[in-house]
This record gives structure tokens, C-alpha cells and sequence, in this order.
């Protein structure tokens, strides 16, 4: 079957910062994410867990969405823009997708 | 006085402070005791609507008054200023980075509706008076602390310090609708609105289970704080660990003074103390996330939850309680 060459970017993003980073989304034209929970971890500021929390300032949430490679650049420049300052991560990688015309 | 060490002992023996010290020791033991983060989340919404409903009804009962005007205005000062002076003594007592000091004062100057849900059970509990519409005063007391906190990175920005992420000026949209500021604010109005005939008709959901509902809360409270400590110890010095139980003191000191000019009753001038002592760890954090994500978490979270929140549940209520027969009395 034939399969068209995308690009999967992957955010671990601070909660609060969600509606900012969903925003940025939307106005890049981006045409499809998920949104992830992310229930525990441990990183430069140590070690954090969801569970039990009544404020979402100590968690994170992951970002999943395909592009195309040539859309990738534009927001890349202005995901860090918005995201150097924060704690998280933002990872790309290569994947074949079944419909192509769909990213 | 004899009677305030009873009420000490009954503030110690409680329900809700012993959940909260089960909580604390289950997480110093590392028992998979945990509550759910949604559990938390709703314990926490039931909380602030019924805290909030029940101190618009208050208002609707006792009517505006030039008391209700002062106590409004003093509590939006308090948060105001409480900022700068602890951002001042962190600079002076603790080495701190800048923005750092910033994020944990402004903690300091806003509030926690926790602490004082559970000064009013213990006034409650004593069956002592107080100025219902202090619920308001708690409302209004969130946010000026934030403005301080942003208004302290600006005038250090020209010294090459971090600037504040306005998000293109969406900033202050993104602090005033944070959820609990929004559902705080909203039950108040909707308790005022509707007043003691929309309180009967809910009674049994807002007032009845609300003790209980407390008690699991705080459990988890001593389970998050107990983590906190345990997870942030490398991160706090004993400067800001002795930090985090005087500046409540001093809060407290400031909130009863204020009491005390405006005249409200022993139980007002305990709560109001509480208030000013007390130290955010919903509203406050999110906004600092937003506003100075170069702010480490680590440190204002472990220290709002870690450090005072214990102190203020445990012995900071009984002290405030002093306090406000003082200036009450």
C-alpha cells in the first residue's frame, strides 16, 4: 500500500500553557492534533505527578499532530518562540501516513 | 486565654487537620495512598462553589455596608502590598534569583481558600461570630497580588532581569478567567443573588456534606504537601523554609491590624488575619507559569504547599485566633 512521508511533532508542554500552544496551532492552519495527559515524570526541575493535584501549574500535557514537512519550519520558529522560556520538550520525527492529502 | 488554648486543641484534634496530617505522614511513609487527580480537581471545585455561594448569601443577609466597603478595600491593599515586603525580606534573607523571589511573594499576597475554609470551621466549631461577607473579601484578595508580583519584574527588567510573557497583551485575560478565580467570584454572585431562599433550596449539597468534604480534600492537601516536601527539599534552604512560616505571621499581624481599624468582630479580625497569612497555590501558580515561566515551580509550590499551608492549618490558626480576640475583643 502506499504511504505518503510526514512529519510527527511531539510537545510535552506545561498545562497552563495549553490554550496558548492550541492557539498557535489553529492560526498555523495546523489540521489535526490530540491532546495527551501525561500522569507522572521527572526532569531538570525534578520529579512531578498529577495525581492528587488541585492546581495544573506543576503539570504537563502532551501535543500530538502530522505535518507536512514544508508547513514544519514556520512553526517550529514560532513554537519556540512561545515555548523557550518553559519547561517541556518538542520532539519531530519522520512517519508515513495512509492519506496523504489529509496534512 | 485558657479558652483559646481549648480552641488550640480542638483546631489540633479536628477532623479536617488530622486528615491532613494522615495525608502528610501516609506520603512520608510512601504509601500508595493517593487521591485521583479528577477527585482532587472536583473536591476542589465543590470547595470554592460552596465557600463562595455561601459568602454571597452573607452579603445578601447583611447588606452593603460602609464595614463591607472598608473590609473590600483593605483586603485588596493587603494583597497589594503584602507582595513587596516579602519579595523585599527574600532578597534580604535568602539568595534567591530575582525572579524566583518574585513568584513565591506574590504566593504571599494572594490567598488560600483552604486555610480559610478551615478557619471558619473552627469558628464554627466554637460557635464564634464572624462577618460572613469576608468570603468577598477573600474573592477580591486573589488577584492584586499577581499585578504587585508583574509590576516588581517590570521595574527590575531594565536591570536585565527576566520581562513578564504577556502573550501578546492576552495575559491578564488568561489570569482573570483562571477556573477557581472564575467559580469563586461566580458562586459568590450567585449566593448573592439568590440569598438565603437559594441557600435553603441547596442546603443539603452546600452545607451538609461540606465538613466532609473538607476532610478528603485536606488528605489529599497532606498527601501533595507531604510529597512536595519530600520532592523539594533539595531545592529549599532553611532561610526560605524559616521564610515560609514568619511571612505568614507577619500576613497575619498585618491582616489583624487591618481588622482591628476597621472594627470587625473577633472572629472577622481572625479571619481576615488568615487571609493576609495565608498563601495561594491554585490561582497564583497557574499566573506565574503564564507570567514568568522562568520562575522554578520547585520552589513557590513547596513552599506554598510544603511549608505554610502546613503551618498555617496547624498552628498559624490557633495563633490568628489569638490575634483576632485581640484586636476583636
Amino acid at each position: 500500500m502506499k504511504t505518503y512521508p510526514k512529519k510527527r511533532l511531539e510537545a510535552f508542554v506545561e498545562a497552563p500553557v495549553l490554550n496558548r500552544f492550541i492557539s498557535l496551532l489553529k492560526a498555523e492552519k495546523v489540521r489535526g492534533y490530540s491532546v495527551l495527559p501525561v500522569l507522572s515524570g521527572s526532569g531538570a526541575d525534578g520529579d512531578w505527578s498529577r495525581e492528587g493535584s488541585v492546581t495544573n501549574a506543576g503539570q504537563m500535557v502532551a501535543v500530538v499532530c502530522i505535518l507536512s514537512p514544508e508547513a514544519l519550519e514556520p512553526l517550529l520558529e514560532k513554537m519556540f518562540a512561545m515555548l523557550s522560556r518553559h519547561i517541556g520538550i518538542v520532539s519531530v520525527s519522520d512517519c508515513e501516513v495512509m492519506r496523504g492529502d489529509r496534512f | 486565654m485558657q479558652d483559646i488554648f481549648d480552641l488550640a486543641l480542638i483546631n489540633l484534634l479536628s477532623p479536617p487537620v488530622l486528615f491532613f496530617a494522615l495525608g502528610f505522614a501516609a506520603s512520608f511513609a510512601r504509601s500508595d495512598l493517593e487521591v485521583p487527580q479528577a477527585v482532587a480537581k472536583a473536591l476542589s471545585l465543590y470547595l470554592l462553589l460552596a465557600i463562595g455561594f455561601k459568602g454571597g448569601v452573607a452579603v445578601a443577609s447583611h447588606g452593603i455596608d460602609g464595614k463591607l466597603v472598608t473590609s473590600l478595600a483593605a483586603g485588596i491593599v493587603l494583597s497589594a502590598l503584602i507582595p513587596l515586603l516579602a519579595f523585599k525580606i527574600l532578597r534580604l534573607v535568602t539568595d534567591l534569583p530575582r525572579v524566583d523571589a518574585v513568584a513565591v511573594a506574590a504566593h504571599y499576597g494572594s490567598i488560600s481558600v483552604v486555610t480559610f475554609a478551615a478557619a471558619t470551621s473552627v469558628l464554627i466549631t466554637a460557635g464564634i461570630d464572624y462577618e460572613g461577607y469576608l468570603v468577598a473579601v477573600a474573592a477580591v484578595m486573589e488577584t492584586p497580588a499577581i499585578v504587585s508580583a508583574l509590576l516588581l519584574v517590570k521595574w527590575g527588567t531594565g536591570k536585565g532581569e527576566a520581562d513578564v510573557e504577556t502573550n501578546g497583551g492576552n495575559l491578564w485575560r488568561e489570569i482573570a478567567l483562571n477556573g477557581s478565580i472564575v467559580l469563586l467570584t461566580g458562586a459568590f454572585l450567585i449566593g448573592w443573588i439568590t440569598g438565603p431562599k437559594g441557600l435553603a433550596d441547596i442546603a443539603p449539597f452546600v452545607t451538609d456534606p461540606f465538613k466532609g468534604v473538607l476532610c478528603l480534600f485536606l488528605l489529599d492537601m497532606g498527601l501533595v504537601a507531604g510529597r512536595g516536601i519530600r520532592q523539594g527539599r533539595r531545592d529549599l534552604s532553611a532561610a526560605l523554609v524559616a521564610f515560609g512560616i514568619a511571612m505568614p505571621l507577619i500576613g497575619g499581624v498585618l491582616g489583624t491590624l487591618a481588622a482591628s481599624l476597621i472594627g470587625l468582630s473577633a472572629g472577622g479580625a481572625m479571619l481576615l488575619a488568615t487571609l493576609a497569612a495565608s498563601a495561594s497555590y491554585i490561582a497564583v501558580p497557574a499566573a506565574m507559569r503564564l507570567a514568568l515561566p522562568d520562575a522554578r515551580p520547585a520552589i513557590y509550590l513547596t513552599m506554598s504547599l510544603g511549608v505554610t499551608f502546613p503551618f498555617n492549618l496547624i498552628i498559624g490558626i490557633p495563633i490568628y485566633l489569638i490575634l483576632g480576640n485581640i484586636a476583636g475583643g
